[in-house]
Formats: structure tokens, sequence, C-alpha cells
């Protein structure tokens, strides 16, 4: 939920208004981040993005070099070349095309390239289906890179902008993936406030700037790019005496991502009047509730509603989204959560034989507290059913009921499924 | 215009000759192509230094050394996974004296095209020091004939400008001598062993180069080390052509193809001798015209060996030399002369 501010640098009617859908919110952000290379393969839902970012190749109206390439696995690719020569590399993709990119999605990770990756969400094969779920992105959850969903679509366009911000900071230098959901966001239109074109330049520092390290080599830090001044090789074999060290390093990278997640959060609000929550979570009437329900994406939106509805009559409900999924926020999120007597956890995905996703990251965070919660597992929307308010209504008051009962008898629940 | 050479070029006596190549930003100019083999000793450095982990007697890193003696300035390496990859940079150590990167097996020409990419954005917006930044590929037979194709494929459509250098050591010689699309007929290899029924590999290669020439990329060529004047003038022009360009080489494994650690060249030498490995070069303009020593044999047919001159020195081959697979043999060497012939009625400077 986007919270106002006395006064922005950038004050709303400095803004442009612009009516977009999701994806074409996502080219416009990419369009004012000076990209330098684009890669990307089409795939529906988010075929809009390069769609649209084309016609500004185009029209010349950005430097950026727009790869065609012949596939998703080659996008990835062709961005982590960019990537590594140097330059600020971008891509979108969805569901099979994401999976077909996994390979190099832990190459990109593990070279510290911040590269960013729209991806509007969309349900894996078989059957095949076009429409929303969170399946594509939980297959790259564990790939090491930072993953941020997004509940509208100023949201897409505000975070796509603060991703480079985040992936290109010095403390992370990881890969970032904005996730919107399919049709939801990628197809809805929406009236959003866009910054001007400078002012996306200043808050991003102009072009990429790459880091320095220091190699053996070389008597002064060097440029980390492959720069035929001061040459490196990248992507080494390397063995049982050097991978697991920089492997801690990628480790050590991610505990550092939240502080960087909240600060670019805070230098959003004062440059435009908008923030989501810490950047990392957006808890909404948490303090006193006996039932939260967790939720990622646009659905944040429908519960939200539930929950205001709910308080007008007297319920004990209170919500939070989780916005940065990777690196989870275990122990800020079971600071929410610790107090409410029932969680409901809702998951867009399912890891086949055992829970949703995120169900299995609130569990940990709760482990180790002594009172805490009970836990239940909603499953809803895969192949984008639809989560109409009054499921989540049903949903809020069967958890009010376990909240009762004082014990959970269906841990895993399926939500808007025929029996 | 004045040629220049790398800053630290001529060696100087007494200098380790392994020295990375610095090119600082206002490095202009090109590097000289040189075939004179005592000025090349004299004033080139090669981009693959000493130290690395080929095996003995391999011919990959001759390829690599010698197309780096014909790189024309700044010059970024891309590297598919593969025996020179895995060889040259066991972390923390590198025999890459040029930027280089390896992506993963499949990808080496995306990679390529991301890079190449990124140069022409810094170009675009001043940010490029050098007038121009060469990107060379170098893939092996796994991952061009068989992994890579889509990839390669793909990046010569878009037209991207730089010169995929495939090894073709015909097999996948990393992972231990299994066969690949590049795997010739009849070869044994650990997943085509010679048994009882089956004989060796039982398909023919893949006519790389002729698929590369297919796309109408401005280059393509094919190449051995034991032709390296030929190799490095058709790597020269791949390099200074504006779009894709392809160079086949011919890279020979003495612990796949079973010969001795002493034969790289001699058995590369064999394959264009026999004309199972034509050497040529194709351009859009002229089309395909023979090179070196296989237009000497298209002049003088008579300097065509049997294939059997090739097959000797190779233990993968040995099963053919019995008498009870001379069969085998006849079938080998017609598909070669049937090639050959295809050749030479395409070659526009072979005789009529």
């Amino acid at each position: 939920m986007t919270e106002a501010v006395k006064t922005p640098h950038i004050p709303l009617e400095k803004q442009k208004l612009l009516t977009v859908n999701g994806d074409e919110a996502v080219a416009w952000a990419a369009k004012q981040s000076l990209v330098d290379v684009v890669a990307a393969y089409p795939i529906t839902p988010q075929t809009i993005i390069v769609e649209k970012f084309s016609e500004f190749v185009a029209n010349g109206e950005v430097h950026t070099e727009f790869v065609p390439v012949e596939s998703e696995h080659s996008a990835m690719s062709a961005c982590v070349g960019a990537a590594a020569a140097g330059a600020r590399a971008f891509t979108a993709t969805a569901a099979n095309g994401l999976a077909l990119m996994w390979e190099i999605l832990y190459i990109a990770a593990s070279l510290r390239l911040p590269i960013v990756l729209a991806v509007a969400n969309r349900a894996l094969s078989a059957p095949i289906n076009i429409h929303c779920d969170h399946s594509d992105a939980m297959g790259m959850r564990d790939a090491g890179w930072v993953q941020l969903f997004v509940e509208n679509v100023q949201e897409a366009y505000d975070t796509t902008i603060q991703a480079f911000k985040i992936a290109e900071d010095e403390r992370v230098l990881l890969p970032v993936a904005v996730n919107l959901d399919g049709f939801f966001l990628s197809h809805t239109l929406e009236n959003i406030h866009i910054l001007p074109d400078e002012a996306v330049h200043e808050f991003l520092g102009g072009y990429r700037k790459v880091p320095k390290v220091k190699v053996d080599y070389f008597d002064e830090e060097v440029p980390l790019m492959l720069n035929p001044a001061r040459p490196l090789s990248f992507g080494p074999l390397d063995l049982y005496d050097y991978y697991f060290e920089h492997k801690m390093h990628q480790v050590e990278a991610m505990k550092r991502v939240p502080e960087v997640v909240r600060e670019v959060n805070e230098k959003w609000y004062e440059l435009t009047g908008r923030k989501y929550g810490d950047g990392v979570l957006v808890p909404y009437e948490v303090e006193d509730a006996d039932v939260i329900v967790t939720v990622l994406g646009s659905t944040g939106g429908t519960v939200r509603h539930i929950v205001k509805k709910l308080r007008r009559e007297g319920k004990k409900v209170g919500m939070v989204r989780i916005r940065m999924f990777r690196p989870f926020p275990h122990k800020e999120l079971a600071e929410i959560l610790k107090n409410a007597k029932v969680v409901g956890v809702m998951d867009r995905a399912i890891s086949f034989g055992s829970y949703g996703p995120s169900f299995l990251e609130i569990n940990t965070a709760l482990y180790d507290y002594k009172e805490k919660p009970l836990l239940v597992n909603y499953v809803y929307g895969l192949g984008g059913r639809d989560a109409p308010p009054e499921l989540l209504e049903k949903m809020f008051h069967e958890l009010l009921s376990d909240a009762e009962k004082g014990f959970v008898e269906k841990k895993l629940r399926f939500l808007g499924v025929r029996e | 215009m004045a040629q220049q050479t790398l800053p630290q070029i001529p060696i100087k006596k007494g200098e380790p000759a392994y020295k990375l190549w610095i090119f600082e930003p206002e490095w202009k100019g090109e590097l000289p192509l040189i075939l004179n083999p005592r000025q090349l000793a004299e004033q080139k450095r090669a981009a693959i230094l000493p130290g690395h982990r080929l095996c003995a007697g391999c011919a990959a890193p001759i390829i690599v050394k010698l197309a780096s003696f014909a790189f024309r300035g700044p010059t970024i390496v891309v590297n598919a996974t593969g025996c020179l990859e895995v060889a040259t940079t066991i972390f923390p150590y590198t025999s890459w004296a040029v930027p280089w990167i390896h992506n993963a097996f499949e990808n080496a020409a995306a990679t390529a095209s991301g890079v190449e990419s990124a140069i022409k954005a810094f170009k675009k917006t001043g940010r490029l020091p050098w007038d121009h930044v060469d990107v060379v590929v170098f893939g092996g037979d796994g991952g061009t004939f068989d992994i890579g194709l889509q990839s390669l494929s793909g990046a010569a459509e878009r037209g991207h400008d730089f010169l995929y250098i495939l090894y073709d050591n015909e097999a996948y010689m990393n992972t231990g001598i299994q066969r690949s699309g590049g795997t010739p007929k009849y070869a044994w290899t650990t997943t085509s062993p010679v048994g009882s029924v089956l004989p060796g590999k039982t398909q023919h290669k893949k006519p790389i180069a002729d698929i590369m020439v297919a796309h109408r990329i401005p280059y393509v060529a094919t190449a051995t080390p034991a032709h390296w004047l030929d190799l490095m003038k058709k790597v020269r022009k791949g390099i200074e052509v504006n779009g894709p360009a392809f160079i086949h080489a011919l890279s020979s494994c003495d612990r796949g193809w079973r010969h001795d650690t002493a034969l790289a060249i001699e058995v590369s030498r064999r394959a264009v001798d026999t004309c199972y490995f034509p050497l040529w070069e194709w351009t859009p303009e002229k089309g395909y015209m023979l090179t070196d020593r296989s237009l000497s044999i298209a002049r003088n047919p008579k300097l065509k060996q049997p294939i059997e001159r090739f097959l000797e020195v190779q233990g993968r081959f040995k099963h053919l030399l019995r008498p009870e697979n001379r069969h085998l043999l006849r079938d080998l060497q017609e598909w070669v002369d049937k090639v050959w012939e295809d050749l030479l009625n395409r070659a526009v400077n072979a005789p009529r």
C-alpha cells in the first residue's frame, strides 16, 4: 500500500500521469533506467514489455541495444555477457521461459552480475496455461536472486527502477527479479505516476558504474568487468578448494540485501512520496490481530479489502504482504506474526508432496518461538484461478473459527478448487 | 595508418613472455598480422599463457595461440564449457592474457551477443575508449554441433559482429570421449564403442561449416593447426569482417583419437591430404574458395591420399583396418570422395 509523504522531491503534479498496464509500466521503467542491453524473447504475459521496449528502440528514444534472442536461455546468457562487459542489462520472461533460463539464473547470480529481470508470473506447463500463479518464480527461489513481488502497476514501475539501484549497490551485486502477476497486473490498466527521465537518471547515478576490486596481478583496484585495459577471467573452473568460499560470498551478500532494500524504499519515498511498507514487508492492521494472513503479489489488494471490511465488523484480523521473498525476512516477519493466534499463509504455488513455498519459510521463521501462532497453508489461484473477495472472506472466517477452537485440523487447504 | 603493437612488445631480453595484454584507453591502431616466423617469434605474444592443464599433444592451445597471433587489438574472448575452458582457468589461476568469460556449455554465442551489444551501447554513448573491441568465441564440437547450435544459429541470424572459432576434436573429450554430432562415422568413442554388432559410430559428421554458410554470414572457413599461416589469415579475415564469422578448426585429441602425443600436427596434415577435412573459405561475394593444401590437391589430384593415411595413425579407427571391415573402409572412402567432389564443384577456384 502506498503511503503519502508531505513533500516529496518530485511532487505529484510534477510526475506524469500515465494510463498503462503492468507490462508497459515495467517497459517505461526500463526505458528511464538507461539500460544498455535488453535481451528478450516473447512469452505471454510478458510480451508487452519487450514490444513496448522495441517501440522505444525503433523510435530512437533509448540508446539501448535490443537483442531479440532465439530463446529465453539465450536472453539470460546475453544479459550475462552484457553485464560482465560492464553494461546495465535487463530482460523479462514468464513461466516456461523462466524455466528455460534456470541454468543461467544461477550463473548470473554467482558471477555477481546486477541484471534485472521482470517476471510476469504465470503457471508452468503441463497442461499449458498462460495465467497467473507463482510456480515459475518459486522455481528460481534458490538461484541466488533477490526476488521482489509487487501488488499493483504503480509498484511494478517503482520497483523496476528500484531493482537496478538494489542490484548495483556494492553491498549487494546480485541480480534482482521483479515479479508482477500475469494478467492481473501485466495486462490490467491503471493510472500511474512516473518520474521525469532526469529524476530517474539521478536516482540511479547515471549509467551503470562498475565496482572496482583488488586482484593479485594488478597493484591498483580494477573494474570488475571484461576490460581490455585490465583483463580478468570470468567464470573459471572452481573446485572443492575455493567453490565453497565463493558460495559463502553469495550467502553474505544476501544478508546485506534487506538493509539496501529498505534504504532504497526510503529514498524512493523521499523522491516520489511513495513507499511500500519498509520495502521488505507491508503489514496492515497487525498490531492486535488474532488472525493474520500473509500473501504475495496482487492478491494483497483483495486481502486488504477484506481486512478492512472485517475490521469494520469488529473482527481482529490483519495481513502482511511479503514484498521481498528472497532473501526471506524470517525474523522481521516472525516478530509481526508471533502474537497472533492463527496465521493463514497464502501460496499461489505448491511444492508437490510438501506445502506452499512461503508456508515452509514461515514455519522456519516461527519454530524457535515458545509462544507462536497456529499455521494454516492456503494454496490458491493455480493457473490463474480467481481469488474473489467472497472466497478470501470465507478463508478469514475459517481462520477466525480456528483461532476460537485453538487448534487446526487441516494444515494444508486448497482455496477455490472444485472438490 | 601507422601500425602499432602492444605496449610491451617487442619482448625485451630477459623479460617473461607471459604477460597480460594491456590496452590502455588511449591505445589506437591495429596489431599487425605477421606471417614471417622469425618476426612472429620476436614480436608476438599469445593470448593464451603457459601453465594451462591441457593434455600433452593437445591441438586446442595451438589453435588458440595461432588465432591470438592474428588478433587485431583489444579483444574479449568467450569460451564455451569444454576442455579449453576447464584446463585454462582452474581458479585461482588463468591462462588468459585477454578479458575472458565462460558462461555455460550451450550459450557461448548468446553470451558473445551480449558482450558485443554492450560494446555497441558503450560506443553509442561515448563510453568505449577504443575504436573497436573484437569478440572471439572458442567452442568445442559438443558446444557447437550439438548443444550450442541453436544459440550459434540465433547469433548468426542476428548479425552480431563476432568470430566463432570451433575447435573440433570430434567427440566430448572433456567428459571422456563420448560421441558428438562432430564425430566421424565408424569412429570408436565411449558411447559408440566398437562391439560385435556395431562398428563404432554409425552416422556421419554433421556439416557444421556448410550449415554456417547457409546462414550467409560474411565469412566462413575451415582450418587446421598444421596449416598455420592459412589459419592465421582466416582468423584475421574473420575478425575484420563486419558481422558474424565462423571458423571450423580441426583439433586433434591424442587421448580420444588414440594417437601418439607427438602427432597432433601430423594427423591434422593427413586430414587435409586425404581430403577428409578440406581447407576452404566462403564469403557471400565469392562463394567457396579452396585454400592452402586443398587448393594444391584440386590442381593436382595425384596429391590426394587414401583415407587410410588419416585413419592408420589413430586407435579410434583401428577396427577399420581389419580385413573383415574392408567394406566399411570403402564406405568411408566413398563418402570422403563424394564430399570432396561436391566441394570441387562448388569452389570457384577449383580447376574445371
